[in-house]
């Protein structure tokens, strides 16, 4: 094992070690409380109130596992590198370790997609709870999903890097209510993409996000529903995975070394 | 390749942080030797921190080259970052982590191994009184604690080179006092150091060699006493006196010039009204018979002394002789 590799290793120990022994609970209150109240309020209340049909729920369902998936690497990588770059300044004892800069950067996005996956995984066995039809999951593919899950997450939590290094940190609340809004809504989440046909400008909207190309992933893997084309959403996720991978170390890079 | 006993060498280095912008380090050339303490002395925005931070691969230079035990830092930065330590002005700790595991964690990311670095940790921290608190969260940990645990970090894996930046802004007496025998101490062990600074007693008791930075340049360079040689009027005397007082205001002050700057030897006399009715004489020249001449001459005015001391330049006077007093 060369001398780089283990420092990349002890770097990623640091953050597991911090998030199964410090701060467990922290990490699933963040990933794991707004989904919990979209799958309630839309997949058992709205139905129940006869405001949404019964069938909704299995709809619902890989929209939040995305909207999970997306959201917790992109905020695990964003909030804490504004926070270590400028207030704590921490991240400074990891640039001075032995390995070459861009890896401190990529391993920020390796843990973060790690932790999204594991919170995205918890939302099946709370799907299975909350939702009235429970969850079926006799059509899922496995492989596929785990796909869709490892490059949605690994993507999100490139913008997360994006956000965290280019944004000045005095403006990041206000790019967070910019940039993710307009992300959970516009994404595929809360309504299959096919069924925007009738609404032909917004379905075209949807494509600029990066969400829809993991939520409609995570529908095609999931359930037999229509979804967008499988090759469509691989171009979608490769392209925004190679955007934002280079963006966000090019960001990592120009502030970690002035 | 390096020059033996050359640790780190800079030459030419010049940073610009924006193609318009002025440019923070103007081209500047020194060597810190192996073993010693290097100060880099400077007013605000000098340049200190910036040759600082190029030196320990944070800032890409715009031209020149470091090397850090013979390794570019553009070129081989992994291999630069090996080799040194820097403790920073402003706490960096880990704050979601306890004071041992800053240090475990961060020998972790050096390659040491468990048992090796927990064994380091334990030793440091009884080194630096940490021990007792080695296992509350750095949050907790009083500002002079901190930095004592940044130390304690810095050396967790060994570095040849150390890079302190200002460390002893900000610290209580104690705490500065320590931090200085643990320089000394270190120097004895064989590490390098090299520390920003504008704490002039501190430069003049730890620094072997000292660059006086301004403006992106070093305008001078040399060990302290060489330094103190530059100021142009190092030698002379001071006395402060008393006189009588007198019903009519007179202008002494003019007086006291004429008759102490007649002297044998005075090249120059300042007199400054000290209040009270005192007066604070510089008398600048050489000469060994001087303290005798401006004592008669004190007894001769009528004036009672109340000290007498000789002008040697402090550190401080040739910082600002050299620097001017503009405020950055």
């Amino acid at each position: 094992m060369t001398a780089q590799v283990r420092t990349f290793l002890a770097l990623c120990s640091r953050d597991l070690w911090v998030t199964v022994r410090r701060e467990p609970a922290g990490f699933l209150i963040q990933a794991l409380l707004q989904p919990l109240f979209f799958l309630f309020v839309f997949g058992r209340v709205l139905p129940d109130i006869g405001a949404a049909q019964g069938s909704y729920g299995t709809q619902l369902l890989p929209g939040i596992m995305s909207l999970t998936l997306v959201l917790t690497a992109l905020q695990n990588t964003a909030l804490p590198l504004v926070i270590e770059f400028s207030f704590t300044r921490e991240i400074e004892d990891r640039l001075l370790a032995p390995i070459a800069v861009p890896w401190v950067g990529a391993q920020k996005m390796l843990i973060a997609a790690l932790r999204a996956i594991v919170a995205a995984a918890l939302i099946l066995p709370l799907g299975a709870l909350i939702l009235p039809g429970g969850i079926d999951l006799h059509h899922v593919a496995w492989g596929a999903l785990l796909l869709v899950a490892v490059f949605g997450s690994l993507t999100a939590a490139a913008m997360g890097l994006v956000l965290g290094t280019v944004v000045q940190p005095a403006r990041i609340s206000i790019m967070f209510a910019l940039i993710l809004t307009p992300l959970i809504f516009t994404g595929a989440t809360f309504y299959p993409w096919h069924a925007l046909e009738r609404l032909r400008w917004f379905q075209v909207v949807t494509l600029f996000n990066p969400m829809t190309y993991v939520s409609e992933g995570m529908r095609a893997s999931l359930t037999t529903a229509a979804h967008l084309g499988s090759g469509w959403i691989v171009l979608g996720i490769g392209v925004a995975f190679v955007l934002f991978w280079a963006l966000g170390l090019w960001g990592f890079m120009r502030r970690a070394v002035a | 390749m390096s020059v033996a006993g050359e640790i780190v060498q800079v030459s030419g280095l010049r940073k610009r942080y924006r193609a318009e912008g002025p440019e923070a380090v103007a081209g500047i050339d020194f060597t810190v030797r192996e073993g010693e303490i290097f100060g880099l002395l400077g007013p605000n925005g000098a340049g200190k921190t910036t040759t600082i931070g190029v030196m320990t691969t944070r800032v890409k230079p715009t031209g020149g080259t470091v090397l850090v035990d013979g390794h570019d830092v553009t070129r081989e930065p992994v291999e630069v970052k090996r080799r040194i330590a820097v403790v920073p002005q402003l706490s960096n700790l880990d704050r979601s982590l306890s004071a041992i595991e800053n240090l475990t964690f961060h020998a972790a990311y050096f390659g040491a191994g468990r048992r090796e670095r927990r064994e380091r940790a334990l030793e440091l921290l009884d080194r630096f009184g940490l021990r007792e608190r080695a296992k509350d969260q750095v949050g907790r940990y009083s500002g002079g604690m901190a930095q004592r645990l940044m130390i304690a970090r810095a050396l967790m894996h060994q570095p040849r080179i150390l890079f302190l930046d200002e460390p002893t802004t900000g610290l209580d007496p104690q705490s500065r006092l320590f931090l200085w025998e643990t320089m000394l101490d270190l120097r004895t062990r064989g590490t390098t150091l090299v520390l920003t600074t504008h704490d002039m007693a501190e430069a003049d008791r730890l620094c072997d060699r000292i660059a006086i930075v301004d403006h992106g340049s070093i305008i001078a360079l040399d060990t302290p006493r060489g330094l103190r040689t530059l100021l142009p009027a190092a030698r002379g005397l001071e006395l402060l006196v008393e006189g009588a007082e007198t019903a009519v205001a007179v202008d002494r002050t003019a007086e006291l010039t004429d008759v102490f700057g007649g002297l044998p030897g005075v090249e120059k006399a300042d007199v400054a009204d000290a209040g009270d009715e005192r007066w604070r004489i510089r008398l600048y020249g050489e000469g060994d018979d001087l303290p005798a001449a401006a004592l008669a001459a004190t007894g001769r005015a009528g004036l009672a002394l109340i000290e007498l001391r000789r002008l040697e330049g402090s550190l401080e006077e040739v910082f600002v002789h050299l620097t001017g007093r503009d405020m950055r």
